[in-house]
């Protein structure tokens, strides 16, 4: 069978005269209607066309429709869906579809489908095109004198070196760098913990065994002199994005740890609500067993034993943040997280 | 004038006439005892002491839920110190309103998720197990339209209400029941039910006693106003048409993903291999030129 697929050095295959039976090559060619039908063949050219008609129509409706129909606070809607976006998708679709459509109508009818066979040639370039690239290179070489003059090689070099440092300098201005701002967060000793959106403060007697607050630091909702809030814009995101804590009443008998229930306040517990493996806010909390669920990846984080991982891929334990009654009755903070919150990095001390 | 006149002078002599004192009296009481049924809040139970009720539910509760929660719902703990049912002291009316109401309660079988489905008991003994709950301890009453309705309030406020309550349900809610509250997944075969359609009442008195393994959110935590704003955000859902085309239940990237990778990439798979498998042919033999 191996004779069959050798070729000789023109690529053509050879003659198998010891071939035990005749090669009987390909099927004879049978027409479509279209190649043989005058009429037929008309019928396809116009079916074309239209295609490619109704694609010119479906790309004007799609301009009518981005002007017609209303977005914002009155949207159109048809069929309890909105009317804009389901009109600009169905047109754009449909004036790409029929140009695909037309396309391919052409080449099934009209375009010839003749069955033709075509043999691969090397990649390779001869071998006097190989020799002659080869001399001309290495007079190339020869010519510039580059290893004859080490002075004028050396300094290119150099050049091309040195072209380099100005590129590494201006990474400097990707930022500062973060020191330590990941392991702290604004929290600090005596600091209010206020309902997250609304910005109230908690009182102990507020809260029920079982229930869960999604909770934020006080300076977040704080105002200055002017009435201004204290923080604003981008300081505001990262500071919500570090701060988070939930905030869970249990049974004081339910607390595990020493640590978990000297940071408590008669069974109210705070932790952060950042995951410690790559940084989902968690609060999917179950109140019958106080255990913590991550969404993203399943981290479970048992609330009574000082956060400990229990389940899942988070690399350290919840940080619980310490907690205080301050003399009106709320829950304040008695310093800032003792760890960092969020997913490990490489700095940080491990545990 | 002789008309209005002799009607004056009818009137004048039937005001003094003895009975009219009386029938003004008797018409007087009328009108006080019918403005009084017409305008006084309906009472809960209607000509039934609490005492009654919470009798007639001690009877219902003796049959359908002592197995579990104890004869005098205390609750019932196994050997190992599992609970097979929860102490019902201090849980309140709303808790048996919302359990049996929805019919999560009695549980069809032991297990890790309580499902919704037709309730075995008709309202007025829902009432009566109710009454006789909130008799074990101090609760939680079973909320009233004016709790959650925002029926009450101008436009503007409405509008308000539903921002606030979206902010409080991105922030409290979307963990365990999906951001547009379709419901979602639970450590241990347990999930979070689909909130959507759901009664604002029953949404109201999950928020208020923490059904199963789900949170309290009490009145010390999100105040009855927030907690109105909540429902009428989950309101507003309801009415919001999809703006993004079909929702494919809310479900977010996994169902659209799933959608896409097989019936978009799948029909265009499909449309390619009929392409290719289709092509008339004639009998006919071409007529070279």
């Amino acid at each position: 069978m191996s004779d069959q697929n050798s070729h000789d050095h023109d690529h053509v295959p050879s003659t198998f005269e010891d071939e035990p039976v005749a090669n009987p090559g390909l099927p004879a060619h049978t027409w479509r209607p279209t190649d043989v039908d005058a009429k037929a063949e008309k019928r396809a050219e116009r079916q074309v066309a239209a295609m490619f008609g109704l694609s010119m129509v479906c790309a004007v409706l799609f301009l009518v429709s981005y002007f017609v129909f209303d977005v914002g606070d009155q949207w159109d809607t048809v069929g309890g869906l909105g009317a804009s976006n389901v009109a600009l998708g169905v047109f754009l679709g449909g004036a790409l579809l029929f140009i695909g459509i037309g396309v391919i109508q052409w080449a099934r009818k009209l375009m010839g489908d003749h069955e033709m066979v075509e043999y691969r040639h090397p990649a390779k370039s001869s071998d006097e095109d190989r020799e002659a690239t080869l001399a001309a290179l290495s007079a190339g070489l020869e010519e510039s004198g580059i290893g004859r003059r080490p002075l004028v090689r050396n300094s290119l070099l150099g050049a091309v070196g040195i072209l380099g440092l100005p590129a590494i300098v201006m990474l400097r201005d990707l930022g500062p760098l973060p020191g330590d701002k990941l392991e702290h967060t604004l929290w600090r000793k005596g600091m209010r913990i206020v309902r997250d959106v609304v910005g109230t403060p908690i009182k102990v007697s507020d809260l029920e065994i079982g229930d869960l607050v999604n909770a934020e630091p006080e300076i977040l909702f704080a105002t200055d002199a002017e009435g201004e809030p204290v923080l604003e814009g981008v300081e505001v995101q990262i500071a919500k994005s570090k701060c988070a804590v939930i905030v869970h009443r249990m049974e004081p008998d339910d607390i595990v740890s020493e640590q978990t229930l000297n940071w408590s306040v008669d069974g109210i517990v705070a932790y952060s609500k950042i995951c410690t493996h790559v940084g989902c806010p968690i609060s999917l909390n179950e109140r019958t067993t106080h255990h913590l669920l991550c969404p993203c990846h399943q981290s479970t984080f048992d609330l009574t034993d000082s956060g400990k991982v229990i389940f899942g891929p988070a690399g350290h334990a919840l940080p619980q943040l310490p907690m205080a009654v301050d003399d009106e009755g709320y829950l304040i903070a008695q310093s800032d997280f003792t760890e960092p919150v969020g997913p490990s990095y490489w700095e940080r001390d491990p545990q | 004038m002789r008309l209005l006149n002799r009607s004056a002078g009818r009137l004048s002599r039937h005001r003094r006439g003895p009975l009219a004192g009386f029938v003004v009296l008797l018409l007087g009481l009328l009108m006080t005892g019918t403005l009084y049924a017409a305008f006084a809040p309906a009472q809960a139970q209607q000509g039934e002491s609490d005492a009654d009720q919470a009798a007639k539910g001690r009877e219902l509760f003796l049959v359908g839920c002592a197995f579990c929660h104890g004869q005098n719902g205390e609750g019932v703990k196994t050997q190992n110190g599992n609970q097979i049912g929860p102490s019902l002291v201090g849980v309140g009316a709303a808790a048996v309103d919302f359990q049996v109401g929805t019919g999560r309660m009695p549980m069809a079988q032991p297990g890790a998720q309580a499902p919704r489905k037709k309730p075995v008991y008709t309202d007025e003994e829902i009432a009566q197990l109710a009454a006789y709950v909130a008799s074990l301890g101090p609760g939680p009453s079973i909320p009233t339209s004016e709790d959650y309705s925002i029926e009450g309030l101008s436009a503007s406020e409405r509008e308000e209400a539903i921002t606030r309550g979206g902010q409080i349900f991105l922030t409290n809610c979307t963990a365990c029941h999906n951001f547009e509250g379709s419901g979602g997944a639970m450590p241990r075969g347990g999930y979070a039910p689909k909130i959507r359609g759901v009664e604002p009442k029953y949404i109201y008195e999950a928020m208020l006693t923490g059904p199963q393994a789900m949170d309290n959110f009490s009145n010390g935590n999100l105040s009855p106003e927030e907690k109105r704003d909540v429902i009428a955000y989950l309101g507003s859902l309801e009415e919001a048409p999809g703006y993004g085309g079909f929702g494919l239940g809310g479900l977010g990237p996994v169902s659209e993903g799933l959608f896409a990778w097989l019936v978009g990439l799948g029909s265009l798979v499909g449309f390619a291999v009929w392409i290719a498998a289709h092509t008339t042919r004639s009998q006919k033999k071409k007529v070279e030129a």
